[in-house]
């Protein structure tokens, strides 16, 4: 994104004002570029009032909202007006036996989705691209694909409905070997793999579709040389393929790894019962419970700038290392 | 046609390749026919139980086949109120929302596109540190309740109306685009309205149909704004009706003998199957037309991003 920066600024005429002092001149230039950008123009910044009026109104205003986190929040004084106190909802927080609980639940319930959810696109979209373009491979790209469009809550009633104890399907199968039928949705043990399995089950097609194009992006001169070679299809996968997808994959496991405490309330919360929600309790789940059904702003508040922040704190360590090892980043 | 007609340059007049090879694409094809059964059949079992009449279902006797063939859940499904007010509640929320939003984001996106756009950098800084940070659920919800938005239709059009990904792709779409088009509109006297307006929209179809279909399905799934906004039962949308019926299992009439509650039990049964047929049926029936477009978007903005 900042490459174009560098190239646009040649385009624009410089100000004649050299002899001034550097910053003065600089600032003047600035300032005279902005002018004259304003009325040559003006419809772009008409069209953007909107737009930015919506960013400022439901992503900055909230922002400074959080300052609710430090007060105890009333409605008649307002989010300003209200009385400070410090650290003290962050304190009540972290002493509450709850909180270490939420997070294990959310850090374990989102590392495993990482862990499941990254490698097994890449293995679809490798073997997706070893077989020859046909109505085998577009099947499987159709089909794999659709799940990707059915709804959270659609997807949760079909895994309670197949996990079901007494008319899933899933139970009479493991019935049909002597097993007795289990709970799924009632055992917090079970949780973390519904929910993750089900996410694979979903969302495998669809992630798949970076990884083709990246893969037909290879310039296939490497396949034929590396066939000349004497190279077989498991050694052309490990040392073109791979490596022609290793950026990619980097980028998606940055974003992964960067946003594990972002991890949804949508599907933890349709699939939480009274009976697992020992392990099916997150952070985002506590948050709309604390907040709406408890209304308790200012705690719910400070939970989710705790998050927030853990994530930011997160996301930023894990390019900045990424950085170092791969040469690659988020941003260039 | 013999499984060999799968493989890559196994094609005729081609050296044979390696057996080792061989056998490798001959597992390769196995693993991917066990993918697409995996996927596939959760989809069958859902769509056969649906189709199966209620005893059936109740005493588990289904797998991938209809036994008992019946439509009487999907006549019970269509009759139903609920799921009735829920589509059309969807509906408008589908398509008033794309439209708001798809204009909110050409409005922003195109000039981040413009070059000599000042401040440019600062905007898309601006907007993507969205991306990064947020002021959380509560925070956010004051701003809905403070501007009277709770509990109208309005707090599921306007709250999320502009994604920060869908201005990228679009940005980059536009930016694409050759800058003598630009000259000479602006040679002819056209200003940037009117060149946005007469040039840039009719040569942005595809990427127009990409975002609107995004929008699209994205308001058509989503729940968690109209489980926060909303309290009126009128103005749910599908999602949560279906979340009421089939997760939380409410909305059966009251039954007045023993026999009749236990029919109606059995018919709840199924009906669950049904619905959830009929609610994903429009998006599923759509996605084989539009999933390259999709495929597209997701391309544009990963080759940027």
């Amino acid at each position: 994104m900042s490459q174009v920066t560098t190239t646009e600024r040649p385009s624009a005429p410089v100000p004649a004002d050299g002899d001034r002092p550097a910053p003065a001149g600089f600032w003047r230039g600035r300032w005279d570029e902005a002018r004259r950008s304003w009325r040559r123009h003006w419809q772009l910044y008409l069209l953007v009032i909107v737009p930015v009026a919506y960013f400022v109104i439901f992503k900055y205003v909230p922002i400074s909202n959080a300052v609710i986190a430090f007060k105890n929040y009333n409605i008649i004084d307002g989010p300003w007006g209200s009385e400070w106190v410090g650290f003290e909802h962050f304190e009540r927080f972290f002493a509450n036996p709850v909180f270490g609980t939420l997070l294990k639940n959310t850090f374990m319930l989102a590392f495993y989705l990482v862990l499941a959810s990254f490698p097994i696109p890449i293995l679809l979209a490798l073997a997706l691209n070893e077989i020859r373009g046909g109505w085998f491979k577009r099947t499987v790209q159709l089909v794999t694909y659709a799940p990707y469009f059915i709804s959270t809550v659609v997807v949760v009633s079909m895994t309670i409905l197949i996990l079901s104890p007494r008319l899933g399907i899933v139970n009479d199968a493991i019935g049909l070997f002597g097993i007795p039928a289990i709970d799924f949705l009632g055992d917090p043990d079970y949780f973390r793999h519904i929910y993750v399995w089900s996410d694979v089950w979903q969302t495998t097609g669809y992630s798949a579709v970076i990884y083709m194009a990246a893969l037909a992006g290879i310039d296939p001169a490497l396949h034929e040389a590396a066939k000349i070679d004497g190279a077989g299809r498991m050694q052309r996968i490990w040392h073109v393929d791979l490596p022609g997808i290793m950026p990619t994959a980097v980028i998606i496991l940055i974003l992964g790894v960067g946003n594990l405490m972002a991890i949804g309330f949508e599907k933890a919360y349709l699939l939480q019962n009274n009976l697992n929600l020992e392990q099916s309790e997150i952070i985002a789940t506590y948050v709309y419970k604390t907040g709406l059904v408890n209304a308790d702003f200012s705690m719910a508040t400070a939970v989710g700038l705790f998050n927030s922040v853990v994530n930011l704190c997160l996301l930023l360590f894990v390019n900045f290392a990424a950085k170092r090892i791969t040469g690659k980043g988020l941003w260039g | 046609m013999s499984a060999t007609t799968f493989f890559k340059s196994s094609r005729r007049g081609r050296i044979r390749e390696p057996f080792g090879d061989r056998v490798f694409l001959v597992i390769v094809v196995i693993m991917l026919a066990i993918v697409l059964a995996l996927v596939l059949l959760p989809l069958i079992y859902i769509v056969a139980s649906s189709f199966s009449s209620a005893s059936a279902v109740s005493a588990g006797q289904v797998s991938f086949w209809p036994v008992d063939f019946s439509l009487r859940a999907y006549e019970e499904a269509l009759r139903n109120p609920q799921l009735l007010m829920g589509y059309y509640n969807s509906l408008i929320y589908a398509v008033a929302g794309t439209l708001i939003s798809l204009t909110l984001t050409v409005a922003i996106a195109y000039p981040l596109s413009r070059k000599r756009f000042f401040g440019r950098n600062v905007l898309m800084t601006g907007l993507l540190f969205t991306m990064l940070f947020s002021g959380g659920l509560i925070p956010t919800y004051m701003v809905v309740q403070d501007l009277g938005l709770l509990n109208t239709r309005w707090s599921l059009l306007i709250p999320n109306a502009i994604g920060v990904w869908q201005v990228i792709i679009a940005r980059t779409f536009f930016a694409n685009l050759p800058d003598e088009l630009h000259e000479a509109a602006t040679l002819d006297g056209a200003g940037e309205l009117r060149y946005l307006w007469s040039v840039v929209l009719p040569l942005s179809k595809p990427l127009l149909a990409v975002l609107a279909l995004m929008y699209t399905i994205a308001q058509w799934n989503t729940y968690f704004d109209a489980l926060i906004y909303l309290k009126d039962p009128d103005l749910y949308p599908l999602q949560i009706v279906l979340r009421n019926m089939l997760i939380l299992g409410q909305g059966s009439g009251g039954a007045v003998d023993l026999a009749q509650q236990m029919e109606q039990q059995q018919l709840a049964n199924v009906l669950k199957y049904a619905l959830i047929v009929v609610s994903s049926l429009p998006v599923l029936i759509m996605y084989p037309f539009v999933a390259r477009h999709f495929t597209k978007g997701v391309m544009v903005g990963a080759v940027k991003g």
